[in-house]
């Protein structure tokens, strides 16, 4: 009966076939027009892939075993090792970079909002509050923050409005508002406003760390004025959010305390952390992280004081419209 | 190149005080400066054409002074301050050689030259926008915050000719506020379009007996500020504060299509007369050009102010202007050697602009050593 038969050899063809392949790898999977993903049977298909994923893997061993005998042998006339791209390296190019030798942004930026701080007409005045009803995360959090933070008060929010307490915070010389928004019992959220009418920066708040969670800590901060560290605000927006952030610390730091607040912006997220530091030698030093750690995210930054109804923003972050490429960035 | 201010096609005027020529197809931008230093109470809040024939602009700044900008000189040829109430500039226009300025305290003054017959009345307080009729210039339209539309005739001062009446109180009973941000007059009619602060546009007709809104539109949740009329009249673009811009259709109050890039508030937004293109400034200093037919960003700019105003050439044709500058580059390359000397050298990276300096500029003829910004096309 040569159906039966046919069958059975061909049923035998097939079931030798991965037994085959163990043979002979190289013929069953170079076949041009050949795909894994062809075989219906979904527990050969998984055993085929694996076994093309082992074959991968050695050719990438093998070819990196050839470049590094090639080096070798070449020496001193060995080609440069090529940079691997990241995301940073592949940045796309924003045209709002500041140059430095720009003489419109330098103009632009001495007479902005913030040009009394710059001038050391002002000294900073911080109000720190939260959004109602604080749980005690958030509460922390806010004394935290005003330890760091020289010259810096909180107080609570008795469900009060905020554009009640600005005018009244106007009268009473404060030169920035902060207001932590709580969400479940953590905080999430940043409204940082510039006082006299000055930039309102909205955050969005992540990873917060409160003094006792972070390990390998150092002693209380002290009450000498930190320095101020800004790391790769590079664009024009970046530019305005850094000044933001230099205005609430005092002028002068004072070096005698080693205290230093880092804002570091890499990929648009902002963190933040506070160190101690020492010198042991010219070229070593040693840190102590103290004080809580948070990461920010802009989302928007309004021209006037907090009015989200009816101001006038500055900048707003469209996910549909800016999120389109990973390599791109605006702060 | 002195004469080349004539061939940008969009003034921009910016919060720092600088004018701001923009040459699309070359993809260029200057830098046009009234004094030689730069001032922030000088900011840009008010630009209109001098004349039909668009050579001059007049630029009103904050500290309540009109300069007059000659597009063919490339400079700004004289000022005057036009004091009076208080507040920034929210309109200006011209009509027979007289300057008409309104301030947001709601003063409407007409400037005759250097004559004590200035003629003025007060519109009320917390004006917006005034705007001129194209059709019939003694009729300027005024609107702004609590401040209905009203249509005042020069020659009469006293009476506005049409004041609008505020819609029916809401589903609530509650009255309705009022926030006219800008206005326009349609051509070929006396009706008038608006956009208010409440996310609303609303079409009033003069001629028809009802004073309130003949068709109200609502788009968006944020405040409207800047608004532009479509060739062809049936449809506007609207700028919203948080950066939408918007193209409503007039005869059914209808969302037509969203123009999209913005990332900041838009200020300011002008649509030429005849070709679809919609020229849009804002916060985030950025000016943008869309086409409106197929939504599309044909030219985004970035100029490094923010942006308050803008004034786009009715020029049509854009493709097949300016004459290369060869050709009169031989006469003029003795005096360009005493100009070279005289002058300090720079890095040729577009990085610098030069601000106008009036004594340069009388001796140029042909190419001039101002170096100019180059811009990028394209979203």
């Amino acid at each position: 009966m040569s159906g039966p038969g046919s069958m059975a050899s061909g049923a035998a063809g097939s079931a030798e076939g991965p037994g085959d392949a163990a043979r002979a790898p190289e013929q069953a999977l170079f076949p041009p027009g050949f795909s894994v993903s062809e075989i219906k049977n979904k527990q050969r298909r998984h055993f085929m892939f694996l076994r093309w994923k082992q074959q991968q893997r050695k050719e990438k061993l093998a070819n990196k075993k050839k470049r590094r005998k090639e080096r070798e042998a070449l020496g001193d006339k060995a080609p440069p090792k090529p940079v691997p791209k990241t995301i940073e390296n592949q940045r796309v190019y924003d045209e709002t970079t500041v140059d430095p030798n720009d003489e419109e942004v330098a103009f632009d930026e001495s007479t902005d909002e913030f040009a009394p701080y710059f001038n050391r007409q002002t000294v900073p005045k911080i109000l720190i509050t939260t959004s109602d009803r604080p749980r005690g995360r958030t509460v922390r959090f806010c004394e935290q923050l005003s330890t760091i933070i020289p010259n810096s008060h909180v107080y609570y929010r008795r469900g009060l409005a905020l554009k009640r307490i600005i005018p009244q915070c106007i009268s009473r010389d404060f030169t920035d508002l902060i207001v932590i928004n709580e969400d479940r019992k953590i905080p999430n959220g940043l409204v940082l406003s510039h006082l006299p009418d000055g930039p309102t920066a909205h955050f969005r708040m992540s990873s917060v760390r409160l003094r006792k969670e972070i390990k390998r800590k150092g002693k209380e901060p002290t009450e000498h004025q930190p320095e101020v560290i800004l790391n790769n605000f590079t664009t024009r927006l970046g530019h305005s959010i850094g000044r933001m952030f230099a205005s609430l610390f005092p002028h002068d730091p004072q070096f005698i305390g080693r205290q230093v607040a880092t804002f570091h912006n890499q990929r648009d997220y902002i963190f933040f952390r506070f160190h101690r530091y020492i010198f042991k030698s010219e070229k070593k030093v040693g840190i102590q992280e103290l004080g809580p750690r948070f990461t920010l995210k802009l989302r928007s930054l309004q021209k006037g004081t907090f009015d989200s109804k009816f101001g006038e923003y500055e900048w707003i972050h469209k996910h549909r419209e800016m999120d389109t490429s990973r390599r791109k960035f605006h702060l | 190149m002195a004469s080349s201010a004539r061939w940008n096609h969009v003034w921009v005027g910016s919060e720092t005080g600088i004018l701001k020529g923009v040459n699309l197809r070359r993809r260029q931008a200057t830098n046009y400066v009234a004094a030689s230093a730069l001032r922030r109470d000088e900011g840009v809040s008010a630009m209109c054409w001098g004349d039909p024939s668009e050579s001059e602009i007049l630029v009103g700044c904050l500290d309540r002074s009109v300069k007059l900008f000659s597009t063919e000189k490339g400079k700004f040829t004289e000022s005057r301050q036009c004091l009076g109430g208080e507040g920034s500039f929210c309109g200006l226009a011209v009509h027979d050689s007289s300057i008409i300025t309104c301030v947001e305290s709601g003063l409407l003054k007409v400037w005759r030259d250097a004559s004590s017959e200035n003629m003025e009345t007060q519109v009320g307080a917390g004006v917006c926008r005034m705007r001129q009729n194209p059709a019939q210039p003694q009729c300027v339209g005024t609107g702004g915050k609590e401040n209905a539309l009203k249509v005042w005739d020069l020659h009469r001062p006293e009476e506005p000719i049409f004041r609008a009446k505020n819609v029916r109180n809401d589903w609530l009973n509650l009255r309705v506020p009022v926030w006219e941000r800008d206005l326009q007059f349609l051509p070929g009619s006396e009706k008038i379009v608006t956009c208010t602060g409440h996310h609303q546009v609303r079409l009033y007709d003069p001629s028809s007996p009802q004073r309130r809104p003949v068709l109200e539109a609502t788009y968006g949740e944020y405040p409207l500020t800047a608004l532009s009329l479509t060739p062809g009249a049936d449809s506007v673009v609207v700028g919203s504060s948080h950066g939408d811009m918007a193209v409503i259709d007039l005869r059914q109050g209808r969302l037509v299509k969203c123009l999209k890039g913005f990332a900041g508030s838009v200020r300011s937004v002008h649509c030429h007369p005849t070709l679809p293109l919609v020229a849009s400034c804002g916060l985030d200093r950025f000016l943008r050009v869309h086409n409106i037919e197929d939504k599309r960003l044909v030219h985004k700019v970035y100029l490094k102010s923010r942006l308050n105003c803008l004034l786009l050439t009715s020029r049509e044709k854009w493709e097949d202007e300016e004459p290369e500058p060869a050709a009169p580059q031989a006469d003029v390359k003795e005096e360009k050697d005493e100009l070279w000397d005289g002058m300090e050298t720079v890095a040729t990276r577009t990085v610098l602009k030069r601000t106008g300096d009036p004594n340069v500029r009388e001796t140029q003829l042909g190419k001039h050593p101002k170096k100019q910004k180059r811009t990028s096309a394209g979203p």
